[in-house]
């Protein structure tokens, strides 16, 4: 692949600090994720993880550091303005809206996909009609996508909790990302969700989706991801494939050992 | 599917309910009744956009109610301005008075909006009582002309009855299509999670300044319909008390409900005529009405409308098919 090489900078970081008084939860971070790949994030609790995903995002302002996506910079900016960059993100405590059905909450997930105005909806101009058919086809593709087609009318807040979590997907799916960031897709699901959750995230991809997910399952995490990256204490210990992390002994020593 | 035609052409059924009303009303009173209501509606209609859908809370509502219904009032008396002219500045007024409240007290996330309404109202009450010289002070501010729009002049009651339904009416159409739009879906997602909202790409703080406006802007119609119709404005019905009375109408009527604003805002408007007969006793029975409601329609009037309706539908269905069976042995 040697022939692209900016594809490896598609989506980056470097530098990226964030203290929170006296404590620094992120150190001189940084990250490459290949385009159409999955970078997966791990780490013990409290490594950080989360917090790279909220600085990118736009939730924590970073103290240093940059982010580019496509070329774009993204650091700095307010989360509505990272979302129209094309990165959309899933939240490790589920973020819901349970005042709506479910294909309510994908529809709201389109928000920035709808190009039409206070005008065009106060007085339900074509536009407006034409806009939220395209919209609503998208949704259900979305839902169809997750398995969660047959369950589009529901009230948000009465699907278990799996589904709730691949409703967040599907929700995050219908903005149509560049990148998307999952964090912990797979905490509270049992053996046969996660498997089934493995399966969707490749299909992500296939999409044309570029991933980024934290994750504490490591058989999961072993199984779909491209490349992992190491984080301990807000530092990046490790970055490498799959095998290559595996066999890392700073990493054995700092996380693997201790779950195994 | 039969019910679907219903539910979307109910304003249909809603339109010719207004316009048929005042031939059954039993005496001209109602009609005064009616027209306060449609101000009411209008108001909850407004402050159910803010609280129901988007969840943000104002305390201070009454204000704008206030600040337009003066302004065109004396614009039109004290600078002897063209009705409509001083109609546009009192809606302009108070849109701009919100916009200047909300950017700085929504941009902190917490009920900093609910504390600078509160505050808001507090000095326009003491300004509409203070500046005398302006306002009348506490005794109020008389001999407004009532409405009139290229030389019609709409004094009989009954006239001002459809002038204030029609835009009711309008104002409900349009809000029926903002809540059915992105914008819709935007404002209840801050309700539930505002960071949700904004990872989506909803400029939360935008939206949220918008329908501040917008819901002020409802009052402010409000505001001038009631002065050009009272032809008189004093201090006392745009207090605190009235604002506490619009939070109500809302919470009563169903939080994120258009059917809900209208139906807690004309119980309101009605409830205290109805009680008027138990003089004395009123008060105890108006508060204890508004206690069962609370706890029994939790989902608010529209909601119990809802269920009521539903009920009685497929008790009709039954019975239908009942017959049908019946038909068929
Ligand atoms: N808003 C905040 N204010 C203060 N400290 C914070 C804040 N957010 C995170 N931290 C701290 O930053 C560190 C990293 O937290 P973070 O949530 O990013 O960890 P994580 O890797 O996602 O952990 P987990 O696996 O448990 O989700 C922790 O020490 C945490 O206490
Ligand atoms: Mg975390």
């Amino acid at each position: 692949m040697s022939e692209r090489p900016h594809e490896d900078m598609y989506f980056h970081g470097s530098g990226i600090s964030l203290r929170f008084g006296g404590v620094a939860a992120l150190s001189e971070v940084g990250f490459q994720v290949r385009r159409n790949s999955l970078q997966a994030i791990i780490g013990p609790n409290g490594a950080g993880k989360t917090s790279l995903f909220n600085v990118i995002t736009g939730f924590y302002r970073m103290d240093e550091g940059d982010v580019r996506l496509d070329g774009d910079l993204i650091s700095g900016l307010p989360p509505h303005l990272v979302a129209r960059h094309g990165i959309v993100r899933t939240f490790q405590n589920l973020e819901i809206f349970t005042n709506m059905t479910v294909i309510e909450n994908v529809l709201t997930g389109g928000h920035l996909r709808v190009g039409y105005g206070p005008l065009d909806f106060f007085f339900r101009t074509p536009r407006f009609f034409r806009e939220e058919r395209k919209l609503r086809e998208l949704a259900k593709e979305c839902l169809d996508f997750v398995g969660l087609f047959e369950r589009r009318d529901l009230p948000a807040g009465q699907l278990p909790f799996g589904s709730q979590r691949l409703l967040e997907i599907a929700r995050a799916l219908a903005a149509e990302p560049k990148a998307l960031l999952l964090d912990e897709p797979a905490a509270g699901l049992n053996m046969k969700e996660t498997a089934a959750l493995g399966e969707l995230i490749r299909r992500i991809i296939d999409r044309g989706i570029t991933v980024v997910m934290v994750e504490h399952d490591m058989n999961l995490v072993m199984r779909i991801s491209d490349r992992i990256m190491v984080l301990n204490s807000g530092r990046v210990i490790a970055d490498g494939t799959p095998a290559e992390v595996r066999e890392n002994p700073t990493v054995i020593a700092a996380y693997l050992g201790e779950e195994e | 599917m039969k019910s679907q035609v219903l539910r979307n052409n109910a304003w249909l059924l809603a339109f010719a309910a207004v316009a048929a009303l005042p031939l059954v009303l039993p005496n001209d009173y109602y009609l005064t009744v009616l027209i306060v209501g449609g101000l009411y509606t209008i108001l909850s209609i407004g402050l159910n956009l803010l609280m129901g859908y988007a969840g943000q809370a104002s305390l201070g509502h009454a204000a704008f109610y206030g600040l337009s219904a003066y302004t065109t009032g004396i614009l039109a008396v004290t600078y002897q301005w063209p009705v409509w002219a001083g109609i546009l500045a009192g809606l302009a007024l108070s849109s701009l008075v919100s916009y200047l409240i909300a950017v700085p007290t929504l941009k902190l996330r917490g009920n900093y909006l609910a504390m600078g309404t509160l505050g808001f109202g507090v000095i326009v009450f003491i300004v509409l009582n203070e500046a005398t010289s302006v306002t009348g002070g506490p005794s109020g501010f008389t001999g407004i002309p009532k409405l009139s729009i290229g030389g019609k002049e709409f004094s009989s009651d009954l006239e001002y009855y459809y002038v204030v339904w029609a835009a009711v009416l309008l104002l409900f159409a349009l809000s029926r299509n903002l809540v059915r739009s992105r914008m819709g879906r935007a404002l209840r997602a801050i309700h539930t999670s505002e960071t949700a909202a904004s990872a989506l790409g909803v400029d939360t703080q935008r939206y949220k300044i918008f329908v501040f406006v917008l819901s002020a802007f409802y009052a402010a119609v409000a505001g001038v319909l009631y002065a050009h119709y009272v032809t008189f404005v004093s201090p006392g019905t745009f207090g605190f008390p009235t604002s506490i009375l619009l939070v109500t109408m809302v919470v009563l009527g169903g939080m994120a409900s258009l059917w809900g604003a209208v139906l807690g805002a004309l119980f309101l408007t009605l409830l205290p005529e109805w009680l008027r007969a138990i003089e004395h006793f009123d008060i105890l029975v108006y508060g204890a009405i508004l206690v069962l409601c609370m706890m029994f329609l939790p989902g608010g009037l529209a909601e119990g409308a809802q269920k009521a309706w539903d009920a009685s539908l497929s008790l009709f269905r039954k019975k239908g098919a009942a017959a049908e069976e019946g038909g068929g042995q």
